[in-house]
C-alpha cells in the first residue's frame, strides 16, 4: 500500500497573533513553527497501516524554507521519503491554489490512500483534502476517527458525527481521508528515526519544476481585526491570594454554588 | 441577491443549523433586495413549508434519501448549473464539511467556510475565525459563492415564518461512481456520566499540561460537588473518558456555573457550553477567545490558583 500524508507547518499555540500594518496579514515576528495537530495523527495512521500491511509513506508539504522542518520531523517518526514543494509563487495560497499543486506533485504517484488533518490549526479552512479528492478522482471521508483495511483496493473507515454518533463507511482506492484527533497516540521520533531521517531522500520541487504558476485565490482577506467582545465580562485581578477571595465570595453570595 | 439555502435534513427532522442559516439567509435577501430558495434532497418535512421563503425546491432521487457524498455533490452541482444562484448558504456541519468543498472544486467556486457573519455595506463580505478564533478575517470574494455559517452566527428563533410553494426536480444520478458506501449511522454507549443535568462543572482543557495533573481540578471538582469535564484533547490524549468530553462532538451541558481552566474556547468547545448560567473563566492568555463569552474572568496561572481555591471552598463548608 502506498501512502501519502500532507503537512502543513503552522504557528503553535502559544505563538503571539498580530496583525501586521498592512491589515490584510499576520506579523511574523516571534512564531514557533509546528506541525498542524491534526496532520500528526494523519501521519500515525499512515505509519500503523504500513507497519501493518506493508508498503511506503511519503510526507509531502507546501511553504516556505521553515517548513522543510515538518518533512523532516516526519521522516524522523518514520516515513519513507519526502516531497517539499516550495516557492514564492506559491506564498499566498488557499485550499484550492495548495490542491491543484499537490494533484500535480502527486498524480503520477498513483497512491492508495492520501492523509490530510481535518483542517488547520490558523485558517481552518478544511478543505485541501477534499478538493484534491476531486482534482484526482479519489473517494474521500472527512473526520476519520478510525480505519480497518479490507484488502489492496478497499479500506473502511469511522467517520465521527456531531454529539457522540459515528459512521462506518467504505471506500475504494484511491482515497483521500481527513483524520481527526484522537484516533491514534502520535509517536515522538527516536534518536534512531533522526539519525535514519539524515539518510532519506527529500525532493524539493518549486513552480518551474511543475512549469505552473500563481494560482489566483478565489477569495481574499480584505481586513483582519480583533473580535469585538460581544459580552460584559468581569474581570478579576490581583494577587492569587486576592482573587481566591474574590472568586470564592462570587460563588457563594452572586452564583450561590456554595 | 438569489440565494439558495440548503437545508439539511437528519432523519427526517430539518438539522437546526440550517434553521438559522435560513434566518441569515433571510436576512441576506433582506439587505440585497433578494430572494431566498430553501433546496431539499429527499422528503420535504412538513415544518419547513412555515418559513418565509420564495419557494422549496425539492430535489429528488433514491440516491438523496440517505446522505452520500459523490450524490450530494452530483446533485446539487446540477441544480447550481441549471439556476444559477448568485450564492448558497450552509450551515457549517460535520455533514457539510464531508462534501461542500468537493462541490466548489468541481464548480471551481469559492467556499467560505465557517463564517460568523456578512457584511453587505460596501462589498458583500463575509467574516471568519482564524488563528484558532482570536482574528476576525472579512473575506472577500466573486459570486456565485459558496458560504458556510457556523453554528450561533444567526438564530433559529429569529426566522420569519411564511408559506412557501414545493418545486420538485426529479435527478438520474445512476451515473455517479459508487466508491463511497457508507453504513449504518451508530451512537456511542453511553457511559455512566450524564453532564446534561449537572449543575455546576469544573472542565480542563490543554493548560493543564499533564495526566499527573489531572488530581488537582478533581479535587476542585469534589469541594464544588460539582462534575469534571474536559476539552478534547484531554480525552485525545488519553488523560479523561471520552464521556467527560464538553462540545460539538463531546456533550451539551448548561449547569449553573461553568469553571473552565485552562481551555482556549474554540467554537467546538463552546457550543457545548455557552448556555451555562455563569462561565468563569481561568487563562494565562488575556485573548484567549474564552473570554469572549465568559461572566467572570481571571487572567491568571491555574496552577497558582487551583490549589488555593480549592482549599477557599473547604474552607467554607
Ligand atoms: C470537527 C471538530 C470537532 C471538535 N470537537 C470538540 C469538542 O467536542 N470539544 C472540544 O473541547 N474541542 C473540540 N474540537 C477541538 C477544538 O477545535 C479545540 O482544538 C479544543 O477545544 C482546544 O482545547 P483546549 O482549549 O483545551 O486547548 P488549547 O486550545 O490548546 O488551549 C489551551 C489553553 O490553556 C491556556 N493555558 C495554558 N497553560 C495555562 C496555565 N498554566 N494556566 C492557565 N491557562 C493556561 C492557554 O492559554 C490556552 O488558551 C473539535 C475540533 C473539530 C475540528
Amino acid at each position: 500500500m502506498k501512502s501519502c500524508v500532507l503537512i502543513k507547518q503552522v504557528p503553535d499555540g502559544d505563538s503571539p497573533v498580530v496583525i501586521a500594518d498592512d491589515q490584510v496579514s499576520l506579523k511574523g515576528e516571534g512564531i514557533t513553527w509546528t506541525t498542524n495537530e491534526t496532520d500528526g495523527y494523519a501521519l500515525e495512521e499512515a505509519l500503523l497501516l504500513k507497519e501493518a500491511h506493508g508498503g511506503e509513506v511519503v510526507v509531502c508539504t507546501i511553504g516556505k524554507d521553515s517548513a522543510l522542518q515538518v518533512v523532516k520531523d516526519a521522516l524522523a517518526k518514520g516515513a519513507d521519503r519526502g516531497i517539499f514543494i516550495t516557492d514564492p509563487k506559491f506564498d499566498n495560497l488557499d485550499s484550492f491554489g495548495k490542491a491543484a499543486i499537490f494533484a500535480q506533485v502527486l498524480k503520477d504517484e498513483n497512491f492508495d490512500l492520501i492523509f490530510s488533518g481535518l483542517q488547520s490549526d490558523n485558517s481552518s479552512n478544511a478543505q485541501t483534502g477534499l478538493i484534491l479528492a476531486e482534482f484526482l478522482g479519489t473517494s474521500h471521508a472527512t473526520m476519520v476517527i478510525g480505519t480497518e483495511w479490507i484488502d489492496e483496493s478497499r479500506i473502511k473507515v469511522n467517520r465521527e458525527l456531531e454529539a457522540g454518533w459515528f459512521r462506518w463507511t467504505e471506500l475504494d482506492f484511491p482515497a483521500s481521508l481527513t483524520i481527526q484527533s484522537g484516533i491514534n497516540k502520535p509517536r515522538y521520533a527516536s534518536l534512531r528515526g533522526i539519525m535514519l531521517m539524515k539518510k532519506k531522500p527529500i525532493a524539493t520541487v518549486t513552480a518551474e519544476d511543475l512549469a505552473m504558476d500563481e494560482i489566483p485565490a478565489l477569495s481574499h482577506i480584505k481586513k483582519l481585526y480583533v473580535p469585538r467582545k460581544t459580552k460584559e465580562t468581569v474581570f478579576i485581578s490581583g494577587s492569587p491570594e486576592e482573587i481566591v477571595t474574590q472568586l470564592t465570595d462570587k460563588l457563594e453570595n452572586e452564583i450561590k454554588v456554595l | 441577491m438569489k440565494i439558495f439555502a440548503f437545508i439539511q435534513i437528519d432523519d427526517g427532522v430539518v438539522n437546526r443549523l440550517s434553521v438559522e442559516t435560513l434566518t441569515g439567509a433571510q436576512k441576506l435577501a433582506a439587505a440585497t433586495n433578494g430572494s431566498v430558495t430553501a433546496v431539499v434532497f429527499g422528503a420535504v418535512p412538513d415544518d419547513l413549508k412555515t418559513y418565509k421563503v420564495k419557494e422549496i425546491l425539492n430535489v429528488q432521487a433514491a440516491e438523496l434519501e440517505d446522505y452520500s457524498p459523490l450524490y450530494y455533490i452530483e446533485a446539487l452541482s446540477r441544480i447550481i448549473s441549471s439556476e444559477s444562484p448568485d450564492t448558497v448558504v450552509f450551515g457549517h456541519t460535520y455533514q457539510v464539511r464531508d462534501w461542500v468543498p468537493r462541490l466548489s472544486a468541481r464548480l471551481k467556486l469559492p467556499f467560505l467556510v465557517d463564517c460568523i457573519g456578512f457584511k453587505t455595506d460596501d462589498n458583500f463580505t463575509v467574516t471568519r475565525q482564524i488563528s484558532q478564533g482570536k482574528i476576525n478575517a472579512d473575506m472577500a470574494f466573486e459570486n456565485p459563492s459558496l458560504i458556510s455559517f457556523q453554528s450561533g452566527a444567526f438564530r433559529a428563533d429569529e426566522v420569519e415564518s411564511g408559506t412557501a410553494e414545493v418545486r420538485a426536480i426529479a435527478l438520474d444520478l445512476s451515473a455517479v461512481p459508487g466508491t463511497i458506501r457508507p453504513g449504518e449511522k451508530y451512537q456511542q454507549a453511553r457511559g455512566s456520566v450524564d453532564l446534561s443535568h449537572a449543575k455546576v462543572i469544573v472542565s480542563v482543557g490543554r493548560g493543564i499540561g499533564k495526566e499527573e495533573n489531572i488530581p488537582l481540578v478533581k479535587e476542585l471538582a469534589d469541594a464544588l460537588s460539582a462534575e469534571l469535564g474536559c476539552s478534547r484533547p484531554v480525552v485525545d490524549y488519553g488523560w479523561l473518558p471520552h464521556e467527560r468530553q464538553v462540545g460539538s462532538s463531546g456533550q451539551t451541558v448548561s449547569p449553573k456555573l461553568y469553571l473552565a481552566l485552562g481551555i482556549s474556547g474554540a467554537i467546538q468547545h463552546q457550543v457545548g457550553m455557552k448556555g451555562a448560567d455563569t462561565i468563569v473563566a481561568i487563562n494565562k492568555d488575556e485573548n484567549a477567545p474564552i473570554f469572549e463569552i465568559a461572566d467572570i474572568g481571571i487572567v491568571a496561572d491555574l496552577f497558582e490558583i487551583v490549589p488555593k481555591l480549592t482549599e477557599s471552598i473547604k474552607a467554607k463548608k
